[in-house]
């Protein structure tokens, strides 16, 4: 962990999240995210990986403790349309994310919504597709893609928006080798600062610098 | 998670009918839509058995255009025949008749027979005639045509969302019945077998509604604020569109005239 004097990206201080009084998932969870970094994410299932990449976002607010992205405190949800442009969550079904008709359309759905002008967003889409090794996917259906196929057009539709920060939940999780070894050659030549929610030891060691592990609520360096 | 292999190459029940590139499949929709809406209005309105029947010689000769295949025409038009032939049945006891005839089809049933053949050429005529314009084209297509049209933006959207996810909830039923049957379910009339179809729907409205949770959620992190864009715009080619939108403009114009002769 460099760069310790540098502003983290994402902080998360003392932060509590209970789903109801039976179900508490994170106590006392600090997480610090600096630019450029690349984490990994591990725990149990339930221990709360993705409650987290949700709270950072906004989707979910904590009972207690600090969210700091970009160097300021977020706690309404307008402090939260800044951090959902400058990063990028990819949901861990990809049936979550693609919900357009075309390919071309959801990835054209963030940069519209950030209110970019049509011509420039085609521009971006065919972008975004090339570099992802999608080009020529602009008319598929989305509902008719493969599983493969799916997680990388659901990757292209968070990269259309250029976020600085990228989390991941469970990106190989449903894959196969193939398509596993596919996307850990895109996610090496990414950019982005990374968290990356994964079961897989050897695909966190090819993406990321680091493991964190979620247990009891808290998180620890492994 | 699931195998989407196992899906991927059987066609999907909301794809395109047209089994290739066709004359009638590259005219601009938004004039398919219109076209086909004039021509339901059109054949709905006509009294005339002459009217309806060469409304459904057009249909014939549209959907020849379209290239549909024969078997996607039959598949969704067998229900239709049902509803007529159980309508044509039932006709005699309610359509007018004298008081001195006998109830049900007999000796001088002439209107009631009338009423039916009308009611059979205008149905085919309509559906056969929409399954031409609009058979051929992919919901997302038709979804944007609408929404070109100026159709509103929610009800465009519900019907590109529902046939989006209809074949996400169609992949969690044949999971949730597959979870059941290797656990050696089988209907029977029983208690047993209706509160497990009890569950079955209660459990797909469930996760149906927490999809839709998570598919917002998806959709905010992206920026959404409550407002949809549309990408791309369909181009009205003159030399395409034109002598298509003057042909079906003449067809239904000759209808017109029939029928007011």
């Amino acid at each position: 962990m460099s760069g310790l004097s540098q502003q983290p990206w994402i902080e998360l201080r003392d932060v509590d999240f209970s789903y109801g009084p039976d179900r508490p998932v994170l106590a006392g969870c600090n997480l610090r995210l600096q630019p450029g970094q690349r984490l990994a994410l591990e725990g149990a299932n339930g221990s709360g990986k993705t409650t987290l990449l949700h709270l950072i976002v906004g989707l979910l607010r904590p009972a207690g403790g600090a969210i700091e992205v970009f160097g300021k405190p977020r706690v309404a949800e307008a402090d939260f349309h800044e951090v959902r442009r400058r990063v990028g969550l990819v949901f861990q079904d990809a049936d979550d994310q693609l919900f357009c008709p075309t390919v071309a359309e959801d990835v054209a759905f963030g940069p519209l919504n950030l209110g970019k002008p049509r011509d420039e967003v085609r521009g971006i889409v065919s972008r975004t597709l090339d570099a992802l090794g999608l080009a020529g996917y602009e008319r598929r259906i989305t509902y008719r893609l493969s599983g493969g196929e799916k997680r990388l057009v659901a990757l292209a539709t968070v990269l259309a928006m250029s976020p600085d920060v990228l989390l991941l939940d469970e990106p190989a999780a449903t894959l196969d080798d193939q398509a596993v070894a596919r996307l850990i050659e895109v996610l090496a030549a990414l950019p982005q600062a990374m968290l990356v929610v994964s079961h897989q030891p050897a695909f966190r060691r090819a993406v990321t610098q680091g493991t964190l592990r979620l247990q009891n609520g808290r998180i620890e360096v492994v | 998670m699931h195998d989407h292999a196992a899906h991927h190459d059987t066609p999907h029940a909301l794809g395109p009918a047209s089994c290739g590139p066709s004359y009638l499949g590259r005219v601009d929709p938004r004039v398919r839509v219109v076209a086909a809406v004039a021509f339901a209005v059109a054949v709905a309105a006509a009294h005339s058995l002459a009217t309806a029947a060469a409304a459904l010689g057009v249909a014939l000769l549209a959907l020849g255009l379209a290239r549909i295949s024969p078997s996607a025409v039959l598949r969704r038009i067998v229900p239709l025949e049902i509803v007529i032939l159980l309508v044509a049945l039932v006709l005699p006891w309610t359509a007018g008749r004298s008081a001195a005839q006998a109830p049900g089809w007999g000796a001088g049933c002439d209107h009631a027979a009338l009423l039916a053949a009308a009611i059979a050429l205008k149905a085919n005529a309509i559906v056969l005639g929409l399954l031409a314009l609009l058979g051929g084209m992919e919901a997302a297509t038709l979804g944007h045509a609408l929404a070109h049209l100026r159709v509103p933006q929610k009800l465009v959207h519900l019907l590109l969302m529902t046939t989006g996810y209809l074949e996400v909830l169609r992949r969690e039923y044949g999971r949730l019945r597959g979870a059941m049957r290797v656990r050696c379910f089988r209907p029977r009339v029983s208690g047993h077998t209706y509160r497990t179809y009890g569950y079955l729907v209660g459990m797909l409205l469930v996760r149906s509604f927490e999809r839709a949770e998570r598919v917002l959620a998806a959709m905010k992190c992206r920026g959404f604020r409550g407002r949809f864009y549309l990408l791309d715009h369909f181009s009205f080619v003159c030399r395409r569109d034109v002598p298509f939108s003057l042909a079906a403009a003449a067809v239904l114009a000759a209808l017109v005239a029939l029928e007011c002769l």
